[in-house]
């Protein structure tokens, strides 16, 4: 990981033109002063996250099954030989990307279009916004719970009862969580992060310079035009910031795929695998070789996202 | 400016506009684009409510359901008007829920109380007296978040079997400190960024001491990015459930691994699982709905000011 932060260019003295005389000026100190506030925050850091990962890629190359402690032993690549040709794990691959394309995308633009209409002013906004907010402040895992058996149940769930209220005795009554799996998980992960993408994009859309606007629809431009020309422009590192975030957190869920459906009916995820194999099937080795591929393909995307956060980045220390 | 503020300096300036004149320039063209469209903006607006109320309404629904007994709890259709009754929050209560409920409390309080006191000297070396390199000590800490915990969980797991650190909260105190860390020094950064130079060097003129700078020039700018970290950090590791699950299990249990273990298969249990969710959601919906302009800014690690 610590190279994909590297491997982004970087000019310090062009990124903050107006501080250089900042640090001329205010150092007085030798370079370990600087450095010494950085240390503590930096170390811990460096200890938790990157020497684990280490520990995993020593594993990786090991037949280590907790089951069979005698047999532990370097094997070479025979674990990652493993995960490859692995129907589950090919297939959790495939959910994780499915499953974070989708919540992204479709939250983004949920989220996107919720925000233009919160941007008017009307009467109860306040309210409406607090409405819109309190999906993303339930405890994940009670969220997957409060979808599954509120929502989807097929007997009591919310879902049937309205069609039952609308339709009558002999309305439709659907497993919801059987018939589409996937979908339930998305839909339930929509809910919660729709909010998160429309609370940044209306912060966006709110700085947005509003004489300007007001100049352009007396020079007698149309909404549409306003939006694709100016808003959509402006709205642009809002959308990258909130796309970023989302997908960091939604590439490692695990609570909602656990709760939901326990990886069953072919929903589990990459999260859900490495946990499933290393916690349930306790194999160390597999788990291990499963989780740097993982690493591998986060390193792949982070490092184009990275390329978008540090463009963000700049913008803002302009 | 938020959106509360927006509205009342409309407020004001219809308030202040001298009688006689009529309402401002401003108020003149909204009324103009009310008559036009009356309609289109009455749409808008109801789609607005509905939208928000459809959002909300399976938190709603939790709540309700929570309050009426198991039997009318499982009736298909619905009984919205079902007699209230304490039934699930008794159960639940009784199922012993303080201990995983202070363990989150003792994990989520003690860590961001540690992430704020290391990433605060970390932002302040990289923002107001910044370190060769700052831009990739900062792209370091945001790349880590990028590593996925499932890939570290493992060696983590070992270490806490041989060292006996299994089931033991401060375990997941350093890893919640360690989890939300870059999220803390990004948001601190952006905020002491904005830091004035010109009041800083004038303090260093006049012989102000490091505290009476911190506590005079820096803290004023930097308090809300402070508060807005902290709820963020709070949030998280209020919630985490994989490595809650994986590293604890009865004694350092939190609350989110209660809750999974909550649902038998027995008997109607709809009531008491909505009950036992509100419950373990209610801090984080009180600390949300209290402050949400820095929920805003947390959540876009101060990018969004």
């Amino acid at each position: 990981m610590t190279t994909s932060a590297t491997e982004v260019p970087v000019d310090d003295t062009a990124t903050r033109p107006p501080d250089d005389g900042r640090s001329d000026r205010l150092a007085k100190s030798g370079a370990w002063a600087r450095r010494a506030p950085l240390l503590p925050a930096l170390v811990f850091v460096i200890v938790l996250t990157q020497l684990p990962f280490l520990g995993t890629i020593v594993v990786s190359f090991m037949n280590w099954n907790a089951y069979y402690p005698d047999e532990r032993g370097f094997t070479g690549f025979d674990n990652f030989v493993r995960v490859f040709t692995d129907d589950n794990a090919r297939s959790a691959v495939v959910v994780t990307i499915v499953l974070t394309v989708s919540v992204v995308l479709v939250s983004l633009v949920l989220g996107l279009l919720i925000a233009l209409l919160l941007d008017r002013k009307f009467r109860g906004r306040g309210v409406v916004r607090t409405l819109m907010i309190t999906p993303f402040l339930v405890v994940p895992v009670a969220a997957a719970l409060l979808w599954k058996h509120a929502l989807y149940n097929p007997e009591y769930g919310l879902l049937n009862g309205i069609l039952t209220w609308v339709f009558g005795e002999g309305a439709p009554q659907p497993d919801w969580i059987s018939n589409n799996p996937l979908i339930s998980i998305v839909a339930a992960l929509v809910w919660q992060w729709t909010p998160f993408m429309m609370l940044i994009l209306l912060a966006g859309l709110q700085s947005r310079p509003m004489d300007v606007v007001e100049a352009a629809k007396i020079d007698g431009a149309s909404s549409w035009q306003i939006f694709t020309n100016m808003t959509l422009p402006h709205l642009r590192q809002y959308i990258e910031l909130s796309g970023l975030l989302g997908a960091i957190y939604v590439v490692q869920n695990f609570d909602h795929v656990f709760t939901i459906t326990s990886g069953g009916l072919g929903t589990a995820n990459l999260p859900y695998f490495i946990y499933q194999t290393f916690y349930t099937a306790q194999d160390y080795g597999r788990a291990s070789a499963a989780g740097v591929v993982v690493v591998i393909g986060t390193i792949i995307i982070a490092t184009l996202a990275l390329r978008t956060a540090f463009s963000l980045f700049k913008e803002e220390s302009r | 400016m938020s959106t509360e503020q927006r509205i009342d300096s409309v407020k004001d300036e219809a308030r202040t506009a001298p009688r006689g004149e009529g309402p401002s320039a401003r108020q003149r063209v909204q009324d103009v684009r009310h008559r036009k469209e009356p309609r289109s903006a009455m749409l808008l607006t109801a789609a607005a409510w509905v939208i928000g109320i459809l959002f909300a309404l399976p938190v709603v629904w939790m709540i309700l359901t929570s309050f009426h007994s198991e039997t009318d709890a499982a009736k298909n259709p619905p009984d919205l008007f079902a007699p209230l009754s304490l039934e699930g929050y008794r159960t639940f209560f009784d199922a012993g829920p303080w201990p995983p409920l202070l363990n989150s409390l003792t994990a989520s309080i003690v860590s961001t109380a540690l992430v704020i006191v290391l990433a605060f000297p970390a932002a302040y070396a990289l923002s107001i007296r910044p370190v060769k390199k700052w831009t990739d000590v900062l792209f370091f800490f945001l790349s880590t978040k990028m590593l996925p915990i499932v890939a570290g969980i493992l060696p983590i797991y070992l270490f806490a079997q041989t060292t006996g650190l299994l089931d033991n909260i401060w375990l997941l105190i350093i890893l919640y400190t360690s989890m939300n860390m870059p999220i803390a020094v990004w948001m601190l950064r952006s905020f002491l960024a904005e830091v004035p130079v010109e009041m800083l060097e004038a303090a260093q003129v006049d012989g102000a001491n490091l505290m009476t700078t911190l506590r005079r020039i820096i803290a004023p700018v930097v308090m809300p990015g402070i508060a807005s970290a902290a709820l963020i950090c709070f949030i998280f590791s209020w919630n985490e459930l994989l490595l809650a699950r994986v590293l604890t299990s009865t004694v350092a249990q939190t609350a989110p691994v209660f809750l999974t273990g909550f649902v038998t298969s027995q008997g109607l249990f709809l009531a008491k699982v909505c009950a036992a969710s509100f419950v373990v959601s209610l801090p984080v919906l009180a600390a949300g709905f209290a402050a949400q302009d820095k929920l805003v800014q947390g959540l876009s690690m101060g990018a969004v000011k």
